[in-house]
């Protein structure tokens, strides 16, 4: 493949994401898993070991040193990429809140195209870039073409793409601080303050064997009463998905996916969720899944173990009275 | 502050369900409900508490066809200003890059300290916002769940992996793209929205908003949707059938051996 192909490999404490090894498997897609170059901005002894861990996957790394890329600013690093990557590069990132910060405003400033959360990549005909791509909440696919002449930024959803775990890339770390920052470090318009760890929650749901979840089917804050009777006789705990905590029901700490807790019960009860893989993706661990929602089109019923199609209201009531009735 | 909220009339997911049309070509659009993109509202309400507490204005734009008009009327019900409608027949089909250089157009005909988009709308993308403030070369945020204002410089939280919260300083005028749950959007009365009703809406084309119109639409686009599919579904779910009853037998069955009820 006549473009250059990067992967912008995200970190942290001294580990690559999960999403530096997808990453690699993304890029085979592209003909180009020998090829490609990890990009790593970072800072010090962190970043080196880092570098170390990702020249296991990738033949060719990047790295960039200095002490303000110690925590990850897009609009700095947008700056260095500009000056790193050859016009008409194709890089890849992970589609996660970092990549969403980063990759629109790089793409504009590269001149090159942008095609974000990718779920499959089907190959690169000419300087035609065919990726498969989701709507409407996962309930629909399409298939789009992406004209990467003057370059691209692709970003890729994580999770989608298996992890290429071959190893033994024996990559060569190659210092590129002074080409990015030969002419100083950027000046920055948004300055990075902190990060407010999530507050701990009155119970926890990351321990629970049994998680009954409730989604937009619970409809009004009042019903989610309902779930509270049926985790109590099955003896499990109250989660719930975005919309849930979104309408202020119940708070952040209940609430399972990327952007909340990662959970790994035994035992799901998805009610009246429609399993976004924003949702799915902090369900670890393989548990069975039951899923009810009244959307028959509903994307959990892809990942449930079984399924009902029905009104969790009066699912749940019905579930609670013969569970009872059991005992 | 003067505060641009930039929205899109979308199919509301939660009201239907999406279906491919023949050949692929396009959803099922025939009995579709249509509201105001979720995100976007988050953003119109964002705006109007900041307009609460430091003054201003607030104005509501977006880039449609003349049914796009009912979204603006619903958020200056809600309580925005002013509404544009920014529409041309060379705007269809354009790709979010596309989209950015219409909204761009109408940034640059104002005095806006604060420009807003929704995260995400019903393509998932997440695109717009951070293109339109990189051609505006202004700073931005993505997944923003809290602002403060401060003196020409805000305060804004983004929503990272994990429940955390990443705090940064931002310099103003800026784009900020805004996350669900950042607040409690006001409700909309039916009063509310016959106050508006006949509210007169600018509509700008291209030639309006300086733009060539190559530049966008099909003609500027760079990434082109080929065709709608439903992915050959795996194994998925097995679904009992049978009445609620019977249904409700089975769920205990199985979930009984699955350690699902202790």
């Amino acid at each position: 493949m006549a473009k250059q192909l990067f992967a912008y490999i995200e970190h942290a404490g001294g580990s690559a994401g999960d999403t530096a090894l997808e990453l690699v498997t993304a890029a085979g897609k592209l003909g180009a898993a020998d090829t490609v170059t990890a990009v790593v901005l970072g800072s010090g002894a962190e970043l080196d070991k880092v570098c170390q861990e990702v020249a296991s996957g990738y033949k060719k790394v990047w790295k960039v040193d200095n002490e303000a890329l110690a925590y990850p600013n897009a609009e700095l690093i947008r700056e260095l990429l500009l000056r790193l990557l050859p016009s008409g590069s194709l890089l890849l990132i992970p589609n996660g809140s970092f990549g969403m910060d980063l990759g629109p405003g790089l793409s504009v400033k590269m001149g090159g195209a942008y095609v974000s959360d990718c779920v499959n990549l089907e190959g690169l005909e000419g300087d035609a870039l065919k990726v498969v791509r989701q709507e409407y909440s996962g309930q629909v696919s399409t298939h789009v073409s992406c004209d990467v002449a003057a370059g691209a930024v692709v970003a890729l959803r994580p999770g989608a793409f298996p992890p290429d775990e071959t190893g033994g890339a024996g990559g060569q770390v190659e210092d590129k601080t002074a080409a990015a920052l030969s002419g100083g470090v950027p000046a920055v318009r948004r300055r990075f303050v902190e990060v407010r760890e999530a507050e701990a929650g009155d119970v926890d749901i990351t321990k629970a064997d049994i998680l009954v979840s409730c989604g937009r089917g619970i409809e009004d804050e009042a019903n989610l009463e309902l779930a509270f009777e049926l985790a109590k006789v099955v003896g499990g705990e109250v989660s719930c998905s975005r919309p849930i905590v979104d309408a202020k029901w119940l708070p952040k700490p209940r609430q399972v996916g990327t952007s909340g807790q990662t959970v790994k019960p035994k035992v799901y009860y998805a009610l009246g969720i429609s399993g976004t893989f924003q949702h799915l993706g902090g369900l670890k661990g393989n548990p069975f899944i039951v899923a009810i929602n009244k959307n028959p089109k509903a994307p959990i019923f892809q990942v449930a173990d079984v399924g009902v199609v029905g009104d969790i209201l009066q699912y749940i009531p019905a579930l609670t009275e013969k569970v009872k009735e059991m005992k | 502050m003067e505060i641009l909220v930039c929205v899109k009339r979308v199919p509301d997911t939660a009201e239907n369900e999406i279906e491919v049309g023949p050949a692929g070509a396009d959803i099922k659009r025939s009995d579709l409900v249509y509201s105001v993109n979720e995100w976007d509202n988050y953003a119109v309400e964002e705006a109007l508490q900041i307009r609460e507490k430091v003054g201003g204005s607030v104005t509501v734009v977006t880039v449609g066809d003349a049914d796009s008009e009912e979204v603006l009327r619903r958020e200056m019900a809600m309580g925005a200003d002013t509404g544009v409608l920014l529409s041309d027949q060379a705007f269809k089909n354009s790709d979010g890059l596309g989209i950015a250089k219409i909204l761009q157009g109408e940034v640059l005909k104002g005095k806006y300290d604060l420009v807003m988009t929704g995260a995400l709308a019903d393509d998932g993308a997440g695109q717009v916002g951070g293109m339109l403030a990189a051609l505006l070369d202004y700073p931005y945020a993505s997944l923003v769940n809290m602002i403060e204002v401060q003196d020409g410089k805000l305060t804004v939280g983004r929503e990272i992996e994990g429940g955390n919260q990443e705090v940064s300083q931002i310099e103003l005028p800026c784009v900020l793209s805004i996350q669900t749950g950042i607040n409690e959007p006001r409700y909309v009365g039916i009063r509310g929205i016959r106050k508006v009703a006949s509210v007169e809406i600018p509509v700008r084309g291209a030639g309006d908003l300086g733009l060539s119109p190559d530049a966008v639409g099909a003609a500027g686009a760079r990434v082109k949707r080929v065709d709608y599919f439903v992915p050959p579904l795996g194994e998925g779910a097995e679904i009992l059938e049978g009445s609620m009853d019977e249904q409700v037998e089975k769920l205990i069955d199985i979930l009984k051996s699955k350690g699902g009820i202790k």
